[in-house]
Parts: structure tokens; C-alpha cells; sequence
């Protein structure tokens, strides 16, 4: 057998505990992923990735340390550099938000739940990952401007504007139920499925 | 913080628009390009509701591939380069 590695560097066995934190962090990263990228088979690349990445720099975490903020921080920096390659395709997301999930079927009205992923996929890439970072991955406001490399005022700023927006987009099918509005996206988010 | 972020701060509390954080530390929306845009009528009556509604769609659309757990080829990965050594 060729020693092709230094022999003296001692395999570096991943402590189970490390990896058991990781692996218990795969199910939000995917959510994350999907979240950002609209796409359920580039969100599974995008979480790949970056587990290869974590896992090649285990080095560089710290035990005792925030777990998901750091594989999230490399998940959402992987993301923004094959962001800047394909805008054009992410800006496209609209239609691709119905196809990306299909299990829910049990959802409280399914094209009321397909117009928020419309809207949701509407907002500016800043805004959105600050809401779901806050409001559904559960982080706080420090982590996840620690996740996003920016500050804490600025996080909370944009989680309160995609509320708002969310809410100027959703609101107008509360007000106008069968409006060509209503009836426009309900055609967009069944748009694949014929 | 400017002024101006005051000003509307206060039109968003008569609306209840009011999101479920506190707006206080707001530096970017003095920007005027991020003010709503939508008439303050019958949609603010909605805005709580609307609020409501969107952090339960959101936690809905994410737990529901959080409940998905870890795909098998991702478990798979972690084990066998948690096993070697990592390069």
C-alpha cells in the first residue's frame, strides 16, 4: 500500500458527536436550501456541497459552537457565489416554487399556500433569507447576521420588510377573493401540473 | 435614524400593520424607495392576519421539508467521510 498522505498525520476520525450535530442539522439545511433556491435538485446539490465543504474544514469549527449557524453560513455562502453565475434563472424561480414541493397536501387550501410561495419567491434574495432565517429556521437576529455577514439592525430591517411586502402581496387576494389577480397566480402556481 | 422613519413608523402602528418585531431599529427602510406601496384602506384591517398568516405558511413550507429528515445519499456522505479522514 502507497503512502500517498503523510503517515504521520493520524486519520482524523470525525468525532461522532460533531457528526451527529451535522447530521441533525441536514433537514433545515435542505429547508433552507429549498427556501433559497426555489429548486428542490439544486437544493440538494447546495447541501451536498456544502457538507463536503464542512467536512473538509471540520478544523475550523469550533466545538461547542453554533452547529447549524456554521453550516448554514457555508450553505448560504455557496449559494450567493452560484447566485451571481445564474440570477438570471433564480429570477425565474416564480413558476418553479409549485413544482418544488409536492408533498403538502394537506395544506390549508393549496393555492392559497402555492400564492405564498409565489410572493415568498418575489422578494428580493436579502430579504428572504432574513425571513426565513428568523422566522422559520428559528435563529436569532445576532446568529443570523452572523449567518449573512451583515449587521443585526440590518437583518431586523429586512425580515420587517419582506413582512410587509409579503403582506402587501398576500393581502390583496384577503381583499379581492376572485379577482384577475387571484385568478392569475392561481394559473401561474398550477402552471406545471397541466 | 432619521426623521422621516418616524414619521411613517407611526402611519404603520394606526394600520396595524405593525410586523411581530419591534420596528425600532429600522436604518433601511429611510430609504423612500421602501416605503409600502399600498394604500393604507381595507388591506390594513388585514395586516395582523395577513402577519399571522405568513409566519405559518413559512414555518409550514419549511417544516415540511424539515420533516423529510436527512435523504439516505446525505446520510451516507456524512458517515463514509466522517469514517476516513477528511482530506
Amino acid at each position: 500500500m502507497a503512502d500517498e498522505a503523510s503517515p504521520e498525520a493520524s486519520p482524523m476520525k470525525l468525532d461522532p458527536a460533531i457528526r451527529d450535530q451535522i447530521l441533525a442539522t441536514v433537514p433545515s439545511l435542505r429547508a433552507f436550501a429549498i427556501s433559497l433556491s426555489g429548486n428542490i435538485d439544486r437544493a440538494d446539490d447546495l447541501v451536498q456541497e456544502t457538507l463536503l465543504r464542512a467536512l473538509a474544514h471540520i478544523d475550523s469549527f469550533q466545538p461547542g459552537t453554533n452547529m447549524p449557524a456554521w453550516l448554514f453560513t457555508i450553505l448560504r455562502n455557496l449559494f450567493r457565489s452560484e447566485y451571481r453565475k445564474r440570477r438570471r434563472e433564480v429570477e425565474d424561480a416564480d413558476g418553479r416554487y409549485a413544482e418544488t414541493l409536492k408533498s403538502h397536501p394537506e395544506q390549508t387550501g393549496r393555492v392559497e399556500f402555492e400564492e405564498f410561495r409565489t410572493a415568498l419567491a418575489k422578494l428580493p434574495a436579502d430579504q428572504r433569507e432574513a425571513l426565513i432565517l428568523v422566522g422559520a429556521s428559528g435563529f436569532s437576529y445576532d446568529d443570523a447576521a452572523a449567518i449573512c455577514g451583515c449587521a443585526v439592525g440590518t437583518i431586523k430591517s429586512r425580515v420587517n420588510r419582506a413582512r410587509t411586502r409579503l403582506a402587501d402581496l398576500l393581502a390583496i387576494d384577503g381583499v379581492d377573493d376572485f379577482g384577475p389577480d387571484r385568478a392569475t397566480r392561481a394559473v401561474l402556481a398550477g402552471g406545471g401540473r397541466g | 435614524m432619521g426623521e422621516r422613519g418616524k414619521d411613517d413608523e407611526m402611519k404603520h402602528r394606526r394600520t396595524n400593520l405593525e410586523p411581530l418585531e419591534p420596528r425600532a431599529e429600522t436604518p433601511e427602510r429611510q430609504n423612500p424607495m421602501d416605503r409600502p406601496t399600498a394604500p393604507q384602506k381595507p388591506e390594513a384591517r388585514l395586516g395582523r392576519e395577513v402577519q399571522a398568516r405568513i409566519g405559518q405558511q413559512l414555518r409550514a413550507m419549511y417544516n415540511d421539508v424539515v420533516s423529510q429528515g436527512v435523504p439516505d445519499h446525505l446520510a451516507d456522505l456524512v458517515r463514509r467521510l466522517g469514517d476516513q479522514d477528511t482530506e
